[in-house]
């Protein structure tokens, strides 16, 4: 029976391991043998979750040196128990952190690593979504265990079966690397965009980063809601990143999903595509993203969001 | 300062992309460098233009990726290194990592940068095996960066900000999109880009095992996503806005 292997990444789930433990719900439904492996300030609280959802045994070392040399001390501790316990696989979140360490490992172990899966089929095969989601590839590993897959966020649903972890304390090994000296958190207001109801999404088309107050405006009346963004506007810098919603920022699966000015590409669509409703306000109507829309508006985000700000206060009368 | 820059000649992500034989069809189409790579052009040539040295590109793919190496020379990189050869065909990330570093290493470094990861793959682990298999530290997703004496100084995005990040070097540093402002090539650039020396090396040149270039992901099948209803589209006639709001009351999250 297959040894499978879940990793967890405090820096990325802020909001309680929340990938980690989507993975361990999938990894308990396979009926291995399931355990984890979790670095940093935090760990060891961690396994009591972990255990709930499915692992035996969590493997944690606390030292805040996990987390402030990029990565190289978990990569090599995260060997050395990878060489004690030879796990057939290992499943990341794909997270900044966890990419960082998984590349070392695969370079050390020899190993297959994959990116990007949303789902895996056991401990020799996974699968990704590519062109934004319209076609599913299955792939199949070869080379020498653990395999290595990194698993995008909101793959599963995370469920707790109620177990209990044993606790394995892991010590941080002395190894070089780029160290973090000083770390800067930008404030944040509302729901978080992971767990907003109702995200208002903004893109190119607002023209102007001053034009996001629009958005603002509207999710301000929304229960639930938050503001997003995509990369293009991101890395112009109207506004922080932590509101970047595609491949390389947040994975959001609101009720609804309302873009505006965003044309849809690949990178933005595989991080929102799996909403539950999808609204598109966009003036050109060859966009891509009216192929995910529920509804789309066709007109000037400009005109239609504060017409609709409007009509949404009229309707909650 | 000796400054590799990895890049990657990627179908035009303009254009919708298509498959042939379950990989990404990388001919017959317009191909272009992958724009996420003129960051770290433009951050070398801001760093040798500060402190000296030379740019040197590096890059693994067809024949054809010639034309990606002399993009980058034309902006302003001193020279390049071209590893093509038909064993690399469905190469992986690991495999791609272990041709990169062997051509590095032979080519000498102080700083190799990278894209944090191709526009068309998006897989974000070759930089990190490759510090792995040089033995170097990885500075990764830097959006902003500077050198001061022989540390590398980065500000690393994060999920909640950025952490400010010292490197010793040689090392392996990837870029954000966001870093700088690539130039764009001047005529004079391209005329000399024509004539500036491009290294170009096979697999067996590098020492590597016909094992180490063989890649261990092999695509199964690829089958099309569940197709999401199709929904309605309305041209704005002034009544966009009350549909949505509609819309949203339908969903009852208003």
């Amino acid at each position: 029976m297959a040894k499978i292997w879940v990793y967890g990444d405090p820096a990325q789930d802020s909001t309680g391991f929340k990938t980690t433990l989507e993975i361990l719900t999938k990894a308990r439904s396979l009926g291995g043998e399931v355990e984890a492996v979790v670095f940093g300030p935090g760990a060891t609280e961690a396994a009591k979750a972990f255990g709930e959802h499915g692992a035996t045994k969590v493997f944690a070392g606390d030292d805040a040196a996990f987390a402030d040399t990029i990565g190289t001390v978990a990569a090599t501790a995260l060997h050395q128990l990878v060489q004690e316990n030879q796990p057939n696989i290992i499943l990341f979140p794909m997270s900044y952190d966890a990419r960082d360490v998984a590349s070392r490992l695969s370079a050390k172990t020899g190993s297959t690593l994959m990116s990007n899966a949303t789902d895996f089929t056991g401990a020799d095969g996974a699968k990704t979504a590519i062109f934004g989601g319209a076609q599913i590839v299955d792939v199949k590993f070869d080379g020498p265990d653990p395999k290595l897959v990194l698993i995008r966020p909101k793959s599963f649903d995370a469920e707790p079966s109620g177990g209990t972890a044993e606790v394995v304390s892991v010590s941080a090994p002395t190894v070089e690397g780029a160290k973090v000296v000083e770390r800067h958190e930008q404030a944040a207001s509302g729901p978080k965009l992971e767990d907003a109801s109702v995200i208002v999404s903004g893109g190119r088309g607002l023209q102007d980063p001053s034009n996001f107050k629009l958005l603002e405006d509207l999710a301000a009346l929304i229960p639930g809601a938050a503001v997003g963004a995509t990369r293009a506007v991101v890395d112009a810098g109207w506004v922080p990143y932590a509101m970047q919603i595609g491949q390389t920022g947040k994975t959001v699966k609101p009720k609804v999903y309302i873009a505006v000015g965003i044309s849809g590409a690949t990178q933005h669509i595989v991080g929102m595509k799996s909403s539950d409703r999808i609204v598109a306000i966009n003036k050109d109507a060859e966009a891509p993203i009216f192929q995910l829309a529920d509804l789309g508006i066709v007109g000037d985000a400009l005109k239609v969001v504060p017409k609709l700000t409007e009509e949404v206060k009229a309707r909650k009368g | 300062m000796n400054v590799l820059v990895l890049v990657k000649q990627i179908p035009d992500p303009n254009n919708p992309y298509q498959l042939a034989n379950n990989r990404l069809k990388r001919d017959g189409g317009q191909n272009v460098l992958d724009p996420g790579d003129e960051f770290g052009v433009e951050a070398a040539l801001q760093l040798t233009e500060a402190n000296g040295g030379e740019v040197t590109v590096v890059s693994m793919g067809p024949e054809s990726a010639m034309e990606a190496i002399r993009r980058a020379l034309s902006m302003g990189a001193h020279k390049g290194v071209l590893i093509s050869d038909d064993s690399l065909q469905g190469a992986d990330a690991l495999v791609t990592a272990r041709v990169l570093a062997a051509a590095i290493k032979k080519t000498g470094f102080d700083l190799v940068i990278a894209g944090v990861e191709s526009t068309d793959g998006s897989t974000g682990t070759v930089p990190g095996a490759i510090a792995e298999l040089l033995g170097v530290p990885l500075a990764s997703f830097a959006k902003h960066l500077e050198i001061k004496d022989t540390t590398l100084h980065i500000q690393r995005q994060t999920e909640k900000g950025y952490d400010d990040v010292e490197s010793p070097l040689p090392a392996v540093l990837t870029v954000t999109a966001g870093v700088n402002e690539p130039r764009y090539p001047t005529f004079k650039g391209i005329m000399q880009a024509k004539s500036k020396p491009v290294e170009q090396l096979k697999v067996g040149d590098l020492g590597l095992s016909a094992d180490e270039a063989k890649a261990t992901q092999t695509v199964n099948e690829v089958t099309p996503a569940p197709a999401r209803g199709a929904g309605e589209k309305f041209e704005d006639d002034g009544t966009g806005a009350a549909k949505v709001a509609d819309f949203l009351k339908e969903a009852k999250v208003i």
